[in-house]
């Protein structure tokens, strides 16, 4: 894992000073509430519903057992015990005080996390696979280049007030687990034929209220030119994009008004300028980077061989755990789905836990995944019935990885001033519709994602079903979604027809489901069905 | 409270400032103004006679005048370039960075709180318009 330097160190506890004192004049009346709304926002703490919430960022998903028991420390004194797993690899607190934020900001500060661009109109927390250094499918660990990434757009002046918020991820694998084309800036890392590597670059992506789905518009840029590029691509939206509506100002809509081709054009013009002026980090600086994300030093001559002996341990086994490059080795998901709970919720208890056995059995490290679970990327075999013994005690065992109850949800109108309808009662009515373990099991993968509101935090664009809840004259509504994706064949979602209540939409959903047990065939998963017969057949057995 | 502050030890220009297009119609013109979205590239045939820029903001969400500076740095021009209209403290530093060396706000500026905005992060992490030395260099020399 990476480690910050004296350097790191000196610009996070400048942030914590710089908001410290941002805090203070807003309290003493220097700042009007309009004038610190942005300042907060670009530090990540929202003003919510009942309360502030802060968001934390976890780069690249990435932590250690040290960073987790920090997080469970702040949820426990500063938050009401908990902490709420995002869609994009962070964590928020929901019950926050204005005047402790700066205290927040500087605990987080002394095991190297920050706040920094979690919100507003700036570049995020850069997002990747969270499998990655443990994936057998990756061409190298996608973390250096993303810790870059993370350096090179924090406090980038030029664009300290872009257009809208903008989102980066970066993969390393074919299989696409991070949503990567449903973002602003996606890279995939490659390797050419000459054996260097370089970056498939897609720009324009985003879900929202206009969804757009990245386009390629590099097949192989050379790694150390990324600054350069992602530059030249922030300069031109920078530039070029409205200023005149909130709605139409993220990058994918103006790629869309320019077109593909002529984004493009912009953007490889800029960028020869802007590469020419040699502002491109140096191959040693990736060098020193990279050598913080060397593997960890996995024993050899283990045994793959897993006694299976106690059934439950079995489910949990063919459900939470995926293969390792390592030998010997597996990478256990921790799911924060329980049938009843809150999707990504984990109390301070949970949290601690969670820090000993990746402390104890993953050479002490973690990740979060933008479908709101937990990995533990390096478990030994042998040591997997031990973790999952322990998860089960913490009431963390469901093994429910990729399935119907498995349900991304955004806070909704429970929490959010932006949303239009609850989403976290529609994900635990759907969790519990469908709580038989045999009855998810024989329904296989299926991504549920449900929205509060056209903003989309929820992913509902890349459910394979989505729901969206909006306000229909006064009462909550629910519009269902199918066929969408945020694997490498992403697809956006479609509308199926008229919107349903609260108890109708669980209702359509399960209508839904049994029209695809009724027609697929041996081995099709839900979306496979549903792209191989197309919307008409399920419109007739949702609507009859 | 500081309602102009300026960062060049030069005599400040006193010719009239006009917009970007009368610019290029008067060819005595040395002052110009860069409304926020304006093309400044139009500017660069002319840039050897021009003192003063002037770029507005015309609220501070809008940060098209960030990369209207960084554009004049990289042509070349090093006469001065004032931010107008919606500055707010917080966001002098980065224009600092970005080549601006005077600005002219609308609601004058807390000189106390500015300089301890100026003077509080310690480090860079890129190259910018203002020869600061980005982190990955001082690493490595």
């Amino acid at each position: 894992m990476y480690k910050y330097d004296h350097y790191d160190q000196a610009m996070v506890d400048a942030r914590v000073e710089d908001f410290r004192d941002q805090t203070r004049r807003r309290i003493n009346g220097q700042l009007t509430d309009d004038q610190f709304k942005p300042l907060r926002l670009k530090n990540g703490l929202y003003l919510q519903l009942h309360a502030y919430m802060l968001r934390v960022a976890i780069p690249y998903g990435t932590l250690d057992s040290r960073q987790m028991r920090k997080l469970a420390h702040i949820a426990r004194t500063y938050d009401r015990g908990y902490g709420h797993f995002t869609t994009r690899q962070n964590i928020q607190y929901n019950w926050i005080k204005l005047e402790q934020a700066p205290d927040i900001l500087a605990e987080l500060a002394t095991v190297e996390m920050h706040a920094i661009q979690t919100s507003g109109e700036s570049i995020r927390n850069v997002s990747a696979d969270q499998y990655a250094g443990a994936a057998a499918d990756e061409v190298i660990d996608p973390r250096p280049w993303a810790e870059m990434l993370r350096q090179m757009t924090t406090f980038m002046p030029e664009f300290s007030y872009l257009p809208r918020k903008f989102k980066i991820a970066v993969i390393a694998a074919q299989e696409d687990r991070a949503a990567m084309r449903w973002h602003d800036f996606g890279l995939r890392i490659v390797r050419n034929d000459a054996g260097e590597i370089g970056f498939e670059v897609y720009p324009g992506g985003g879900m929202g209220r206009t969804p757009f789905i990245a386009y390629k518009a590099r097949d192989f840029l050379p790694a150390n030119q990324i600054f350069s590029y992602l530059q030249a691509v922030l300069r031109v939206w920078n530039r070029h994009a409205r200023r005149d509506n909130i709605h139409k100002q993220r990058m994918k809509i103006l790629v869309h008004e320019l077109g593909e081709e002529e984004f493009t054009r912009q953007v490889e013009e800029a960028f020869q300028h802007i590469l020419g002026l040699g502002q491109d980090f140096p191959q040693a600086e990736y060098d020193r980077i990279a050598a913080y994300f060397t593997p960890p030093a996995f024993e050899e001559g283990l045994s793959d061989e897993i006694d299976r002996s106690d059934p439950d341990f079995a489910v949990w086994l063919d459900q939470q755990v995926v293969a390792h490059k390592a030998p010997g080795y597996a990478i256990a998901n921790i799911s924060l789905k329980p049938v009843g709970g809150i999707p990504g919720d984990i109390s301070a208890e949970q949290m601690e836990l969670v820090a000993d056995l990746a402390e104890r059995y993953s050479f002490d490290e973690l990740r979060a995944t933008h479908a709101q679970n937990l990995v533990l990327p390096h478990v030994r075999k042998q040591d997997l019935y031990a973790v999952w013994q322990a998860l089960v005690e913490a009431g963390l065992a469901n093994a429910n990885l990729d399935l119907v109850t498995d349900i991304i949800a955004c806070p909704g109108l429970d929490y959010c001033s932006l949303a239009n309808a609850r989403s976290i009662p529609v994900a635990e009515k759907i969790a519990a519709r469908f709580a038989d373990p045999a009855r998810q099991k024989d329904l296989g993968e299926l991504k549920i994602k449900i929205s509060g509101c056209i903003n989309a935090c929820g992913h509902h664009h890349a459910g394979h079903i989505g729901i969206l809840g909006v306000d229909r004259k006064g009462t909550e509504n629910y519009q269902l979604l199918l066929g969408g994706s945020g694997d490498e064949n992403t697809t956006q979602a479609k509308i199926t027809g008229p919107g349903f209540d609260e108890d109708g939409i669980v209702d359509a959903i399960e209508r839904a489901v049994e029209h695809y047990r009724g027609i697929r065939e041996p081995g099709e998963r839900f979306l496979d069905t549903y792209r191989r017969v197309g919307m008409d057949g399920f419109k007739e057995a949702i609507y009859g | 409270m500081a309602d102009m502050l300026r960062f060049r030890d030069d005599t400040a220009a006193d010719e009239p400032v006009v917009s970007l297009d009368a610019f290029l119609e008067q060819p005595n013109a040395v002052s110009v103004r860069i409304e926020a979205g304006d093309d400044v590239e139009r500017l660069f045939p002319h840039i050897a006679r021009v003192k003063l820029v002037e770029v507005d903001f015309p609220k501070f969400r809008d940060g098209r005048g960030f990369s209207t500076a960084r554009l004049l740095r990289e042509a070349g021009y090093t006469g001065e370039i004032k931010a107008t209209g919606d500055v707010l403290v917080d966001l002098v530093w980065f224009m600092r960075r970005c080549g601006f060396d005077s600005f002219a706000p609308n609601v004058a500026i807390d000189p106390a709180v500015l300089e301890a905005s100026l003077s509080r992060y310690p480090y860079v992490y890129q190259h910018a318009a203002d020869g600061a030395v980005p982190i990955w260099k001082l690493r490595h020399g």
